[in-house]
């Protein structure tokens, strides 16, 4: 391991402009050897981890840009996190263009893989898993890039997580595509973000599927401009199990796609399948908050052009099953709130909350505001023509990063 | 021993031994650090507890706890240079300016003097291209300590204040965990020296002294108003001031290095800095964001009038990677400054 570490040195050193390869072998202190070579890494370097099992006791990260840290595959390079004794996560990135693939990240304490305030952060090609199945006990975040920007998750599984598999805060210019959710809280989460691109994903046995999000008192609000298509969002029947006083919780178990603020989201080609509460939820935020600059509703909404199955048999939110039995026995595969005439704090009008919806029958809540389950006109529809704006462009990736 | 110790001091001082050689400036400011901590010289005997000429020895009033370990801290600058009084953040340091910690275990805290084991000695190094972070770990024998990059543990056992045995889990950070706590902005700095932090007595050999007084008379520091007139950050063990001040200069010690704006935890919008004036933002009601699981079942940051429905002392409270807070640097429970904190959100109206 040294020797061919050494070995590394002295290539580098016979041709400094070509990127070195710092190679880790299982066997050893892995921690040491590990996070040895991610200090050690310069621009431009590969840390190629090999085959085997590697067994870490803290956490491990990286803060040189220009890395890519690499295994042999997603099931021949497994870093395990079981004996983890401090560190709020599993591996920590915050650097810029930094790739991470080929590998494993098993049974992290906190969070799995962590990108803070890091530009052109790839995920590609990993398995980030919690081995014993769902548990409250297990880590929050499966692949969790927050305050970033352009953001690649590509090929990637996540299973377990007792919040959200693939969670992206806070960030901007993102694209989430060919990757597997399945058995976490939530399946993957777009929060407090702009631009999104959410494709050609499998999100399934989750409590929820896919989430979209805009919560208040943080540094970035006023998400805006997602597409949501062409994903499988089937069979998410995992009943809630995240802690009471974590956001997702409030997501009732079988629900497909939700909505809760954020601006101009657009779901379409989607199938979804076998969620017990809705295919297609959008609410708002129902909470208080302080910061007069947040919107809670969901607006700019479009669903349009989805594959529906059966959603809806089986409503697990308070309430549910009543109106469910009120109308026939399970509800239409759509749910909106229909809060439309709100007047959020420091404003002097009503906002304007337009949703479009083709997929229906459409259940709408007609809530007088935020929550207020108790104001209920339920109406249902066959659709909900609100208007029409454009779709968001396609997410552009810089060169490099959309050629992995 | 002691006898001889005392006699080769007597030596030095009349001048009958060489003076030792200055610190190593050249070491410091080189851009490969030195395998061995003796390289700098910064200490003149090979344990690292005799300090060298030119390090001047500082307290904080309110300092982050790190698993009970004692910590001596030294100010070390280079020939003639000297640090800038700002009121607000870390003090100005110059070039070459290198803040030096020791971090040790007492065998027995009633006797803090006695049998004291060196676990590492940090040094915060400010080169021309920004600040460097370095652990040296000391040996088991006391006689050397070396440069630990990826970091460490070492179990430690000792007897608390009260002679119970107590035995932690010593992390020794790795560089970039180093950064996680020193980050502004994303880039490497001090924390503690901040003008408000050093501003009460120090117990200097020629007798006690106010520390900005004591630096600005020695030239170290330049700008500085008289003590009085400069801002001052509680102690937070001093019963005798005001419990508010005290937990929130706690809280500004423990957390703020990554909650304020330009920390690690800014994606958390919970600032606990003592500049941060909005309550929301400093966690009252606030409800948390990405905390997942570590929420438990509780739905706000702190609870006003509610210690257990707080987010905040329950993370406190625990030791489980992943939940407990700070994310870095402590194994177990600081016991009294959970009781602080827990007094504290107790205080608040509901």
């Amino acid at each position: 391991m040294r020797a061919l570490l050494i070995g590394a040195a002295a290539a580098a050193v016979a041709c400094a402009a070509q990127a070195r390869t710092l190679s880790v072998m299982p066997g050893g202190d892995a921690q040491e050897s590990i996070q040895t070579a991610l200090l050690d890494a310069k621009p431009g370097d590969v840390v190629q981890i090999a085959p085997g099992r590697y067994e870490l006791t803290d956490g491990l990260s990286l803060d040189v840009a220009g890395v890519t840290v690499k295994g042999a595959g997603p099931e021949a390079t497994v870093l395990s996190f079981r004996g983890q004794k401090g560190s709020g996560e599993g591996l920590l990135i915050t650097s810029n263009q930094v790739v991470v693939r080929d590998l494993a990240v098993e049974d992290a304490k906190g969070d799995g893989v962590k990108a803070k305030g890091s530009d052109q952060i790839s995920f590609v090609n990993l398995r980030v898993e919690w081995t014993g199945g769902p548990n409250e006990h297990n880590g929050s975040y499966g692949v969790y890039p927050v305050s970033s920007t352009n953001v690649l998750i590509d090929k990637v599984t996540v299973k377990g997580a007792s919040d959200a598999g693939i969670y992206v805060g806070q960030s901007k210019n993102i694209v989430v595509k060919n990757s597997t959710a399945a058995f976490n809280v939530a399946g993957i989460e777009i929060e407090n973000s702009m631009n999104a691109d959410v494709f050609d994903n499998v999100s399934t046995h989750n409590a929820g599927g896919i989430l979209v999000f805009d919560l208040p008192g943080l540094p970035q609000m006023g998400g805006h401009s997602t597409r949501v298509f062409h994903n499988q969002v089937v069979q998410n029947d995992t009943p809630n199990f995240a802690p009471k006083g974590n956001i997702v919780a409030q997501v009732p178990t079988g629900t497909g796609v939700m909505v809760m603020a954020n601006r101009d989201v657009h779901v379409f080609g989607n199938t979804i399948d076998g969620n017990q509460t809705a295919a297609v939820m959008l609410v708002a935020y129902t909470s208080d908050y302080a910061d007069l600059s947040y919107d809670p509703l969901p607006r700019d909404i479009s669903v349009h052009d989805n594959k529906i199955g059966r959603n809806g048999f089986a409503p697990a939110f308070p309430g549910g099953k009543e109106l469910a039995t009120l109308l026939g026995g399970s509800l239409p595969p759509v749910m909106w709130d229909g809060v439309t005439n709100y007047v959020r704090k420091g404003a002097s009008a009503p906002e304007a909350a337009r949703v479009r919806i083709t997929d229906g029958p459409v259940l709408n809540l007609n809530l007088a505001k935020p929550g207020a389950l108790l104001t209920a006109r339920p109406e249902v529809k066959p659709s909900i023509e609100g208007g029409s704006w454009p779709e968001p462009a396609a997410v552009a990736l810089p060169k490099g990063q959309a050629a992995l | 021993m002691r006898r001889l110790l005392a006699v080769l001091a007597a030596l030095a001082f009349l001048g009958a031994a060489p003076a030792p050689a200055p610190v190593a400036l050249d070491a410091l400011m080189a851009p490969t650090p030195a395998p061995t901590l003796a390289a700098y010289r910064l200490f003149t005997d090979a344990a690292g507890r005799v300090p060298n000429a030119g390090l001047t020895p500082y307290a904080l009033n309110t300092p982050l706890f790190s698993d009970y370990a004692e910590k001596q801290r030294y100010l070390y600058l280079p020939p003639g240079a000297k640090a800038r009084y700002r009121p607000t953040g870390v003090l100005d340091l110059p070039v070459g300016a290198t803040l030096v910690k020791v971090f040790a275990y007492p065998a027995d805290f009633r006797r803090p003097n006695e049998r004291v084991r060196l676990i590492e000695t940090r040094l915060l190094i400010h080169r021309r291209s920004g600040w460097v972070a370095l652990a040296y770990v000391w040996n088991d024998d006391q006689t050397e300590a070396v440069l630990k990059r990826a970091g460490a543990r070492r179990g430690v056992d000792f007897l608390d204040l009260e002679g119970r045995p107590q035995h932690v889990d010593y992390r020794i950070p790795n560089a970039n965990q180093c950064k996680q706590c020193h980050s502004l902005a994303g880039r490497l700095a001090p924390i503690g020296p901040k003008a408000r932090n050093l501003n009460g007595p120090y117990a200097y050999a020629e007798g006690a002294e106010n520390q900005l007084a004591h630096w600005t008379r020695l030239g170290l520091l330049e700008g500085a108003p008289a003590p009085a007139s400069a801002p001052r950050t509680a102690v937070w063990d001093d019963a005798r001031e005001p419990l508010a001040a005290r937990a929130r200069a706690y809280l500004d010690g423990n957390c703020a290095h990554c909650h304020n704006p330009k920390g690690e935890a800014s994606n958390s919008g919970l600032f606990l800095d003592l500049e941060e004036t909005r309550p929301s933002v400093q966690g009252l009601g606030k409800r948390p964001v990405a905390a997942g699981r570590a929420s438990a079942d509780l739905f706000f940051d702190i609870a006003p009038g509610d210690p257990d429905g707080s987010i905040l002392t329950h993370r406190m409270a625990s030791t489980e990677p992943g939940v407990m807070m700070p994310e870095l640097g402590r194994s177990v429970v600081h016991r009294e400054g959970l009781a602080l904190v827990r007094a504290y959100i107790a205080s608040l109206k509901k």
